[in-house]
């Protein structure tokens, strides 16, 4: 089975790889590609995070009902950890929309263990922090509502 | 010529190892790299079976892989466990709650799985308590206790607790009879004045929730074991009983004296009637059923004050007496539900009973006198068959569904198989040593698994690295897939494994709890963020609500604690996260640690004695940061003026 799994992921490197070549991208896609390559990503998942979030969403206002929602969970789930002016148990939060990508951000809620095994910057993140980022429990509905708060703090 | 001298000499090497170890007589595995592929158990793959077995007098439940034989949990039940909690946090005192007090200890004999159909279901898995009658109920998604019914009018609750067919009930019996209601009496008046009980604890389908349905009054003999019947006897039950010459005293001798004890069968549908009828009388008991809310996260006790009781004697077609060589142990129901057979344990043969004899020699009247209103069966209407020459002591038997029995001989330490109808011996293998029980996987169902025969022994002596006098517990995988049995491994178990109980990985595995979800967390004492989190004084009281995540408590630093304070901690693990718990102690805590499993709150005393700073820290490595993971508690004179604070 592994030998079958390992085949294909060859097969895909390859297909892509080919695939690259073909497309009429820019250059900067282009070495964007090749960087998130080089971590086993796909140039959105280098951007974006990987996890259930698979394509750009759309923002419009800040939703304010939904912030409020997400002001909520995020002081009962994520507070223990996270504090938005200074580092606590991880990084301090009140700018990180402008750090993040908005995909990012729900991929690492959602999907903290792979996040922190495969993508490069949250690998980082454990060396700077030690603590791997915890599963919470929060539904994709829930993440979207703590997006919009974390949207609302940003300065 | 090198090459060749070399395979030369690895010939010679394994024909003299072969030749040693045939005479070592290490018991049986014809061939040991065999025997070992087919225990291995890769690193990281999974067993096939797990195994649930009795730890005996450490009052836990021991679960186990098969074919491994790896220890995976214990699961606390009966006793206190200082590793968890259990029995020492304020949510957890209350299941060992009995009409005797706080019983921090039992004696934790037969582990019986949930049936559906006369199939095991991966439900519940139920466990008696020998010494101070009780019957817990484990919930298998969390591997938790979650019940524990007390049994009244009884003695010794060893025939307990059998399921029958759709788990409508489970059953207890008194092995030691006593005063029905016990009361101040001569122990030599024991004719006159002891009684036996056989109680029906009812199950509720959908919650489990147990219930003492019915006692019935049956002589005092000892009643050993029991087996409700299945497929053709559902609706029946069967219980062995010794001592039927009543004596109380030196039993060894005086309670071998009878050629035949009886098997008493219970009809209890017809008793289920009985009860309907209004036949049944209300008699004054006190038993307790201590039973853990999950949403509460909280083991609650509740008091029970009645019993209905049947006597046989207004209740005729209920219960009647097999006559059964000698001092028969254990009673055992093949797959059909037709075969009763019997370990007589002092006998020289087992004796197979045949239910539709049964049946026939009831509606014929067969009957040999009667005792207390139980009519006495002739022996030579209701046996099927005796297995001859069945070794020395047999006990217990399990099948395979194939068409065999495998009885345990306690005294010539082995387990004989031998074939239904014919009851011929078709094979034997020796146990190392003075096996007890034996277990086949779903051997006391309609459909057994098969594959392997579990040897529960009593005695290791010389099998293992000597640990001074006390020696370990062991189990022994056999392979019974063969013609031959094959031994395949020795185990160690933790207490004594009485009986035990086998089921497919996959049945529980899929079921198998993560973590508490926090939102369902109803305990009045959680707090669901550290903004919640405080420390409340009323009177002496002092209550530390706590959070804990990785990587540290909140509060971590609280002063404002007087010396002759009762301070209870409530911890809270925040963590969502399936395999972080977080444990929790502080020193000179007079009870026990911790284990919080994530979403789940407790609690547990302290009553510090001492002025001084005192440290608490996290016990249950949880990350990179789990040395930090700690606080400190002032702790001022008792009239000190200091005000309760502490870091928000």
């Amino acid at each position: 089975m592994k030998k079958i799994i390992s085949a294909l992921f060859l097969i895909t490197l390859f297909v892509n790889a080919c695939g690259g070549e073909k497309t009429d991208i820019s250059s900067g896609d282009s070495a964007k590609e090749k960087l998130a390559q080089k971590f086993g990503l796909t140039s959105f998942e280098y951007e974006n995070g990987i996890g259930p979030v698979k394509e750009k969403i759309t923002l419009g206002q800040i939703d304010m009902i939904k912030s409020k929602t997400g002001e909520k969970i995020f002081t009962e789930k994520c507070t223990q950890c996270h504090k938005l002016d200074e580092r606590y148990t991880g990084p301090a939060l009140r700018d990180v929309i402008s750090r993040r990508t908005p995909e990012f951000i729900l991929n690492q809620i959602l999907n903290p263990e792979e996040m922190t095994k495969r993508h490069p910057e949250v690998k980082k993140m454990l060396a700077q922090y030690a603590t791997q980022m915890t599963f919470q429990n929060i539904s994709e509905d829930d993440a979207k509502s703590i997006l919009e708060y974390l949207r609302s703090v940003n300065k | 010529m090198k090459g060749k001298g070399i395979i030369i000499s690895f010939i010679s090497i394994l024909t003299t190892a072969l030749i040693i170890y045939n005479c070592s007589g290490g018991g049986n595995s014809s061939n040991f790299s065999d025997a070992a592929s087919k225990v291995y158990v890769a690193p990281g793959s999974y067993d096939e079976f797990y195994a649930f077995m009795s730890g005996g007098f450490s009052g836990q439940v021991g679960v186990y892989g098969l074919p491994s034989g790896r220890l995976f949990k214990e699961i606390a039940v009966f006793s206190q466990d200082p590793e968890t909690g259990y029995g020492y946090s304020e949510e957890s005192k209350a299941m060992l709650m009995t009409s005797y007090g706080f019983i921090p200890w039992d004696d934790a004999h037969h582990p019986s799985l949930s049936m559906t159909a006369g199939e095991h279901d991966g439900r519940w898995l139920f466990i008696n308590g020998n010494n101070t009658p009780r019957i817990a109920r484990i919930d298998l998604r969390s591997f938790e206790t979650e019940e524990i019914i007390e049994t009244p009018n009884s003695g010794g609750n060893h025939a307990s607790p059998f399921v029958t067919e759709n788990t409508e009930y489970v059953v207890a019996s008194t092995r030691f009879s006593v005063p029905i209601i016990n009361k101040d009496v001569p122990i030599n008046t024991y004719k006159e004045n002891f009684g036996g009980t056989i109680s029906f604890i009812s199950v509720d389908k959908n919650s489990g929730k147990m219930n003492l349905a019915f006692q019935i009054i049956v002589p005092g003999f000892n009643y050993d074991l029991a087996r409700p019947g299945k497929g053709l006897s559902h609706g029946w039950a069967f219980f062995t009983s010794y001592n039927s010459e009543q004596a109380n005293t030196l039993l060894e001798i005086n309670a071998s004296q009878n050629d035949k004890d009886f098997i008493a069968a219970v009809n209890w549908k017809k008793a289920e009637e009985y009860v309907k009828q209004g036949k049944a009388k209300t008699m004054d008991a006190e038993y307790y059923r201590n039973y853990y809310d999950e949403e509460k996260q909280t083991a609650f006790s509740e008091v029970n004050k009645k019993v209905l009781v049947l006597d046989p004697k207004e209740c005729p077609g209920m219960i009647y007496y097999l006559p059964t060589p000698k001092s028969p142990h254990g009673v055992d129901v093949d797959p059909t539900g037709e075969y009763i057979a019997a370990g007589g344990k002092l006998a020289t043969v087992i004796p197979v009973h045949s239910f539709s004899k049964m049946i026939k020699a009831i509606n014929e009247k067969k009957f040999d006198g009667e005792i207390s209103g139980i009519p006495i069966l002739k022996y030579d209407a209701v046996i099927a068959g005796e297995v001859q020459d069945p070794g020395l002591g047999p006990l217990h038997t399990e099948f395979d569904g194939e068409g065999y029995g495998y009885t345990s001989a306690f005294i010539s330490s082995e387990i004989v198989k031998w074939k239904i109808g014919t009851w011929e011996v078709v094979d034997r293998i020796p146990t190392y040593y003075s096996i007890g029980h034996l277990m086949i996987p779903g051997g006391d169902t309609k459909k057994p698994w098969g594959k392997y025969v579990i040897a529960l022994n009593k005695i290791t002596k010389d099998r293992y690295l000597p640990t001074g006098p006390e020696l370990t517990q062991s189990a022994q995988l056999i392979d019974i897939s063969g013609d031959k049995m094959k031994l395949l491994l020795d185990f160690p178990t933790t207490g004594e494994p009485h009986y035990a109980q086998a089921i497919p990985a996959d049945i529980l595995m899929k079921n198998s709890k993560r973590i508490y979800e926090l939102e369902k967390n109803k305990n009045p004492h959680a707090v669901k963020s550290e903004k919640e989190t405080r420390v409340e004084r009323s009177g002496n009281v002092v209550r530390v609500y706590l959070t804990a995540s990785r990587s540290h408590f909140k509060p971590d630093n609280i002063e404002g604690i007087r010396t002759g304070d009762k301070v209870y901690f409530h911890i809270t693990n925040l963590e969502q996260d399936w395999d972080i718990p977080h444990g929790f102690a502080i020193k000179g805590l007079n009870n026990s640690e911790l284990l919080i499993m994530p979403g789940q709150t407790k609690s547990i005393l302290w009553e510090p004695k001492q002025v001084g700073v005192y440290p608490f820290y996290c016990t249950d490595f949880c990350s990179a940061l789990h040395q930090e993971m700690s606080g400190y508690i002032r702790v001022s004179p008792a009239n000190s003026n200091v005000p309760i604070s502490y870091n928000k």
